[in-house]
């Protein structure tokens, strides 16, 4: 049998670029200690808002669209509504004190479906698939880089052949990772997840981390969303191809230990068990067995790491926990 | 809010008399309703004509009726099972898997023996097989909580999507009706549970079974143990409760009632097992064990509510054009709404100025 490695590590990235997004948002909310469990919510806001916002700019633009712009558009919106989404989720666990089990959960039925709702509508509106015209699909998909490099063999194919959205991934988890582990204000954040009660004695406004980090995390979670409708599912709005994507986010968080770099091979490791079935069809296993092996190892890794006494690879201590200052 | 602002500050409030308290909860209903017109007003249909579509479509009717007690039976025994979890702070997210996994416990009896029992021993049956699956499902994570401290949240979780593409495995294999459908066929006529008023029998069985909960969580020692490890674990070690037991006993108890969920879903409603089966029951039911303060009573009325926006939007669609995702946004709305609410029932605010005052 003859197994392209290179096609099969190619389309893994690939696949695995919108769990790139999702997973270091989650990651930073996470650290804040806030367990947003809404990523599934979000990711279809982001799918539904980014795919919108090309849609109507291609269509009010007209000829004259410019095709760089309407990406633009489409991460500003898909994160602004990632953004709006946890708003709300920060707004009912960090002010209101709501258990941010349900209120994760409740606000996954909502954004499911606000994306359903906006893709439906935009379907009734057009009449048919929402399309944007080819050339713009094309910036979607296509490598941002000049021709000598990916024509460079095999490395061309290898690196420098992704869209745009996996360059900017890395960018963003390396700046967390950077943001997280190198500077003062990382440090604070680390601080609020792991034992607020403690960064705030130190002065550090809890409330004010916590808002930031699921806010922003939230966003770039909800890009995600945008990244899979615009280069996986073709720029065409696809409920059900979505639907699980943000769960595998939440899994691939545990999966790194809560760390963003480990997000960048988790990510790919992920995509590829999700595409691999398709290019790599193991004889014994059936394809739907395949499929939850991401599933299976997470919660090994879980179980792997509640056993283990190391101190650095446990969840954030006050996940999940919300904090009034009186309960101390 | 204003409590953002350092004029305010917040403490905790304990003694509400009930009639307030059901007053903040009325008006975060009515705040949800308001903010649901607006989604309406979008879609360009008159939300008061909307509203009354979905209420003469879900109890309008008597078919319709029948339907929303349909949609409502899973929702409520699921959020039964979570209630008893979530009284000991079990976070038990798994209903969905559990559920699943009931089904497949059933389906297991229906496919093999379907055709060589009688009726009401393979209903038995079948009803053993889901309960025992979902147990089981639900005793996983409950063994390595209770022996390592696993994450039970993200466990079960987990265990959702494995259960999921475990039953999408059967569908498309071994339990595959015509090749290549990914279908199973329906399960023969001695399988499905008889139809009482025109709805599966499951629906009796569920408001039993909202009592039993009751009596259960309230006036049994078990539920007492339960209630005391939810407020302190450092309690019942003193107290001198076996921990690991109680809450592996529980987590079986409310994945086995999961379980039977499965069991009248699979052979009741749809008279086969497919991998969307539980169809996210499991996830809504545990915003309404939330909401309901894990009262089985309260969970009966919003289990029934949900149901009526759900049934009612499906009439909406055909009746207006609105596109029947609504309901979710709507449930959604109404969810984040009440569950903001509890803060104005738990905490209060107070003015600086006022306190300065005194």
């Amino acid at each position: 049998m003859n197994i392209n490695i290179i096609a099969i590590i190619k389309a893994a990235i690939l696949s695995g670029a919108p769990l790139l997004y999702g997973t270091s948002g989650e990651i930073l909310t996470q650290k804040s200690g806030n367990m947003n469990l809404g990523v599934e919510g979000l990711m279809f806001m982001g799918g539904a808002f980014g795919l919108c916002g090309a849609f109507v700019y291609s269509n009010v633009a007209g000829a004259n669209a410019i095709p760089l712009v309407a990406v633009i558009i489409a991460i500003i919106c898909s994160f602004l509504a990632g953004v709006l989404g946890s708003l709300i989720f920060s707004f009912l666990t960090i002010t209101l004190k709501a258990n941010q089990n349900v209120t994760g959960l409740a606000l996954t039925i909502f954004g499911t479906g606000v994306g359903q709702f906006v893709g439906e509508l935009m379907r009734i509106g057009v009449g048919g698939n929402v399309s944007i015209p080819n050339n713009m699909k094309d910036v979607f998909a296509n490598s941002p880089l000049p021709a000598f490099l990916r024509n460079i063999p095999v490395l061309g194919e290898l690196l420098f052949s992704y869209n745009m959205f996996v360059y900017m991934g890395i960018i963003i988890v390396v700046i967390m990772w950077h943001f997280l582990n190198k500077t003062r204000k990382g440090l604070y954040l680390r601080a609020v997840g792991e034992s607020p009660a403690t960064a705030d004695a130190a002065g550090i406004n809890v409330e004010k981390y916590r808002y930031l980090a699921t806010c922003i995390g939230g966003g770039i979670s909800a890009m995600g969303g945008m990244v899979y409708i615009m280069t996986i599912s073709g720029c065409v709005w696809n409920h059900t191809a979505l639907s699980g994507e943000g769960w595998i986010a939440v899994a691939l968080v545990i999966f790194c230990f809560w760390r963003p770099l480990n997000a960048l091979w988790g990510s790919v490791l992920f995509g590829a068990l999700s595409i691999l079935y398709l290019k790599l069809p193991i004889p014994f296993l059936p394809t739907q067995i395949y499929k939850i092996v991401p599933y299976i190892a997470t919660v090994l890794v879980l179980i792997f790491v509640s056993m283990k006494e190391n101190r650095e690879d446990q969840p954030p201590a006050g996940l999940g926990v919300n904090y009034f200052r009186e309960d101390r | 809010m204003e409590e953002k602002t350092p004029l305010i500050r917040v403490v905790k409030n304990e003694n509400l008399s009930k009639t307030k308290i059901w007053c903040i909860r009325l008006s975060a209903f009515v705040v949800a309703i308001l903010l649901g017109c607006l989604i309406f007003v979008i879609c360009g249909a008159n939300p008061i004509a909307a509203y009354g579509e979905i209420i003469k479509g879900a109890i309008g009717k008597s078919t319709g009726i029948k339907q929303t007690i349909k949609i409502a039976t899973p929702l409520l025994g699921a959020a039964l099972a979570l209630g008893l979890c979530f009284k000991m702070k079990y976070w038990n997210c798994g209903a969905e898997g559990q559920i699943t996994m009931g089904a497949l416990g059933a389906a297991f009896f229906a496919i093999n023996f379907g055709t060589k029992l009688p009726s009401i021993p393979l209903l038995l049956l079948m009803c053993v097989g889901g309960v025992v699956c979902g147990a089981v499902w639900g005793l996983i994570p409950a063994l390595f909580k209770s022996r390592w401290n696993t994450n039970e949240t993200l466990f079960t979780l987990m265990l959702n999507y494995i259960a999921i593409g475990i039953v999408a495995w059967l569908q498309g294999g071994p339990w595959e009706g015509k090749p290549g459908s990914q279908i199973v066929p329906n399960f023969p006529k001695a399988a499905v549970l008889p139809k009482v008023m025109g709805i599966q029998c499951g629906w009796i069985l569920i408001i039993l079974l909202v009592f039993v909960m009751f009596f259960y969580m309230n006036f049994t020692k078990q539920g007492y143990e339960i209630a005391v490890l939810g407020e302190s674990e450092n309690t019942a070690r003193y107290a001198g409760m076996n921990v690991g037991k109680v809450i592996i006993r529980t987590a079986a108890i409310s994945g086995g009632i999961c379980g039977l969920v499965g069991f009248m879903v699979a052979s009741g409603v749809n008279q086969t097992i497919y991998s969307g089966i539980a169809g996210g029951v499991g996830f809504t039911a545990i915003t309404v064990a939330w909401l309901a303060q894990l009262n089985p009573f309260a969970m009966t009325v919003i289990a029934f509510l949900l149901a009526v926006l759900s049934k009612g939007s499906s009439a909406l669609q055909t009746a207006m054009g609105v596109p029947s995702s609504v309901s979710e946004i709507i449930k959604g709305i109404l969810l984040l709404c009440l569950l903001g609410c509890e803060f104005f029932i738990n905490y209060k605010m107070i003015l600086r100025s006022k306190k300065e005052a005194k």
